[in-house]
C-alpha cells in the first residue's frame, strides 16, 4: 500500500516538477507510515528518484507512450496503482498531469484534488489545502473516497533531498489506442515555459509595442526566466496568448515574479498570486500592483530596465 | 451535429472573495455572476458549428434555481435550448457525473467545456466526462474543427501547441483561444426576447456523491507594504532579491 507518484520528463530526463512530486509523496508516505513507489515512462531513473525519497520505481518502456497522450497515460498510471494497490497517487500541475489526473480519476473512482500546495494536513480524514477562485483564497478540502489523487501546485513543496535507494522494476502495463492522433507539434524548446520557471519576467502595454520586447527577453535571458505578459498585450496581438498571465491565462507559481508597465488589474493579480516574491516597476506610483508586490520601483521601464539588466549581468559575472 | 455545452455559474472575475458561515461557504452577498470564461469561447465556438453547419447546440449546468439567469443569457447568445440538472453543484466529480449522464441521455456528438471553473479551479469536469462516457478527450482546446464524424483540435502545450486528430463523439476542454475574444457575444435585446420562448429544461439529479468535500476556506495572508528602490540604486534591488528574498 504504497504511496504511487508519477514523476514526469521530457526527452529522458526528469522534469523539476517530477522531483517535487517524489519530495512531496515522501512527505505523504512518513505521515502513512509506508513507502513511495514512482511510475516512469521511458525513463530510467532509480538512482535520482531515490534522492528525493523515492522507495521503488516502475520503469514503463513502451514506443506506444513516445509522446504525451492522456488516456494512455492515465492507463499506465491507473495499472501501476493497482499494481501497487496504492490508496494515494500523486501529480504534478502541469498541462499533461491535469490533462490526465481526472481520466485517471475516474479508472480509479478516486478523488482528485488539484492544485494542492502542502503536504495533507490530516490524513484521516484526509484533507488538503489547495488554492481556488484563481488564487484568491484557499480551500481545505476533505477527499472521502478510498483512493485519493493530489495534483501538487509547482513551486510549492519545494525540493526535498531524501538520500535513499530506489530498486528499479520493469513494468509493462498493457495499452490500448488512446483515438487522439498527433498531427503536428510547435514548440519553441530552447525557451524556459512558464509552467517550468522559477522567475518568470512580465511586461503591459506600459511597453508601448511588440518591438520594445527586446530587453524584457535581455532580462528574462540573464535571469534563466520565462517571458509573460498581461492581458491586453495578449489581446492587442503584441504576444502570443500562451504568454497571458491571468485569471483566463495562465497562472503562475514562480519564486519571482517581475512585473513590468503592468498596473496589475483584479484578473492579472489573481494569475500571479502563488508566485513567492513580486517586484513591480512601474511610472506610476498609484498603480495597484504596488499594493500586491513586495519590491517596487517607481520609474520608466525604458530607463529600469536596460539599467537592471546591467546590474544583473555584473552580480551574475560575480557569482 | 449535437453539442452540449456546459456551463458553469462563477463570480465575475472582478469579484472580491468572501466567505460566510465561519469560512464554510462562499459569500454571495454583491456578486454578480456570469458564465464561466473558459466555458464563453467555448459557447461561441459552438455558435459558429450552428452557423456554419446546421449544428443544434444545447447549454447545460448543473445547479439550482439562482443559475437559470446563466443560462438564460447562453440561449439569448444563441443556444437552442438548456438544461439544468436540479442540484447544488458540489464537488468536480459528482458534477461531471450528472452532466455525464445529460450526455448519455442526449447522445451529443460533441461536448464542449471550460478547462476549468475560475471560481473552484478543479480543472476536472471535462476530463471526467470524457472519462464517464468513454469519448475522446482533449484538454486545454485553442482551435477545433469538424468535418463529419472526425475532428481536428488544437491544444496549448507547455511552450507551445500541437494539433491532433480524433473522432467524434469528442469532450473538449476549452479556453482563450478558441475564438478570438473580440468574436465573444454580448446578449442583444432580440436574442433576449427569444431566449424566453426556448426551452430551459429542468432535470432531477442522478445519485452522485460528493468525492471531496469543501471544509473551511482561507484567505491570503494580508500583505506588508512594499518596499520602494530608487530607480537611481538598482544595485539595492539586486542585493535585496539576493540577500533578503533569495530568489536570485
Amino acid at each position: 500500500m504504497s504511496v504511487l507518484v508519477y514523476t514526469e520528463s521530457e526527452q529522458g530526463t526528469f522534469k523539476k516538477a517530477a522531483l517535487e512530486v517524489a519530495s512531496y509523496a515522501k512527505a505523504v508516505a512518513n505521515q502513512l507510515g509506508t513507502t513511495v513507489t514512482a511510475v516512469t515512462i521511458n525513463v530510467d531513473g532509480a538512482s535520482e528518484l531515490g534522492n528525493y525519497g523515492v522507495d521503488k520505481v516502475l520503469n514503463v518502456s513502451n514506443p506506444q507512450l513516445q509522446s504525451f497522450n492522456a488516456n494512455s497515460y492515465a492507463e499506465a498510471i491507473k495499472q501501476a496503482a493497482e499494481k501497487e494497490a496504492a490508496k494515494v497517487v500523486i501529480v504534478s500541475s502541469s498541462a499533461d498531469s491535469k490533462y490526465l489526473a481526472p481520466l485517471l480519476a475516474v479508472g480509479l473512482n478516486a478523488g482528485y484534488a488539484s492544485n494542492v500546495i502542502e503536504a495533507p494536513t490530516s490524513t484521516s480524514p484526509f484533507t488538503v489545502k489547495r488554492t481556488a477562485f484563481t488564487n484568491k483564497a484557499f480551500e481545505i478540502s476533505q477527499i472521502n473516497t478510498d483512493v485519493k489523487i493530489i495534483g501538487v501546485s509547482n513551486n510549492s513543496f519545494g525540493l526535498v533531498e531524501n538520500s535513499g535507494n530506489a530498486s528499479s522494476e520493469d513494468f509493462s502495463p498493457s495499452i490500448s489506442d488512446s483515438g487522439i492522433k498527433v498531427e503536428s507539434i510547435d514548440k519553441a524548446t530552447d525557451k524556459v515555459t512558464i509552467a517550468d520557471a522559477d522567475i518568470v519576467v512580465s511586461a503591459g502595454r506600459g511597453l508601448k509595442g511588440p518591438e520594445n520586447w527586446g530587453m524584457v527577453e535581455e532580462l528574462a535571458d540573464v535571469l534563466g526566466a520565462a517571458t509573460a505578459c498581461s492581458k491586453p498585450v495578449s489581446d492587442l496581438g503584441w504576444r502570443p496568448h500562451s504568454e497571458h498571465v491571468g485569471q483566463t491565462g495562465k497562472p503562475v507559481a514562480s519564486n519571482l515574479y517581475i512585473a513590468i508597465g503592468i498596473s496589475g488589474a483584479i484578473q492579472h493579480l489573481a494569475g500571479i498570486n502563488a508566485s513567492k516574491v513580486k517586484v513591480v516597476i512601474n511610472t506610476d506610483a498609484e498603480a495597484p500592483f504596488f499594493k500586491a508586490a513586495d519590491y517596487g520601483v517607481v520609474g520608466d521601464a525604458f530607463e529600469v530596465v536596460p539599467q537592471l539588466i546591467e546590474k544583473l549581468k555584473a552580480f551574475k559575472a560575480q557569482q | 451535429m449535437k453539442i452540449l455545452v456546459c456551463i458553469s455559474h462563477v463570480p465575475d472575475t472582478t469579484s472580491k472573495i468572501n466567505f460566510s458561515e465561519g469560512d464554510t461557504k462562499f459569500d454571495t452577498n454583491g456578486v454578480q455572476f456570469v458564465i464561466n470564461p473558459n466555458d464563453e469561447f467555448g459557447l461561441t465556438r459552438a455558435m459558429w458549428f450552428k452557423e456554419k453547419q446546421g449544428a443544434h447546440v444545447t447549454v447545460v449546468n448543473v445547479g439550482s434555481t439562482e443559475t437559470e439567469p446563466t443560462l438564460r443569457k447562453a440561449l439569448a447568445i444563441g443556444a437552442d435550448a438548456a438544461i439544468r440538472v436540479n442540484t447544488a453543484a458540489s464537488d468536480g466529480f459528482s458534477v461531471a457525473k450528472q452532466l455525464a449522464n445529460v450526455v448519455k441521455d442526449g447522445a451529443y456528438d460533441l461536448v464542449i467545456a471550460g478547462r476549468e471553473s475560475i471560481d473552484y479551479n478543479g480543472g476536472m469536469v471535462p476530463g471526467m466526462i470524457a472519462g464517464l462516457t468513454n469519448a475522446n478527450f482533449v484538454n486545454n482546446c485553442i482551435g477545433l474543427e469538424v468535418d463529419g464524424t472526425s475532428a481536428q483540435v488544437v491544444r496549448e502545450i507547455d511552450g507551445g501547441k500541437e494539433t491532433v486528430s480524433t473522432a467524434l463523439p469528442l469532450v473538449i476542454g476549452g479556453q482563450k483561444g478558441l475564438v478570438e475574444e473580440s468574436d465573444l457575444r454580448i446578449p442583444n435585446m432580440r436574442g433576449i426576447m427569444m431566449a424566453r420562448q426556448k426551452p430551459l429544461t429542468v432535470v432531477d439529479p442522478i445519485d452522485a456523491n460528493a468525492e471531496t468535500t469543501s471544509v473551511k476556506f482561507e484567505k491570503p495572508a494580508p500583505k506588508g507594504a512594499v518596499k520602494l528602490v530608487s530607480a537611481d540604486n538598482l544595485d539595492e534591488l539586486v542585493n535585496l532579491l539576493h540577500n533578503e528574498a533569495k530568489v536570485i
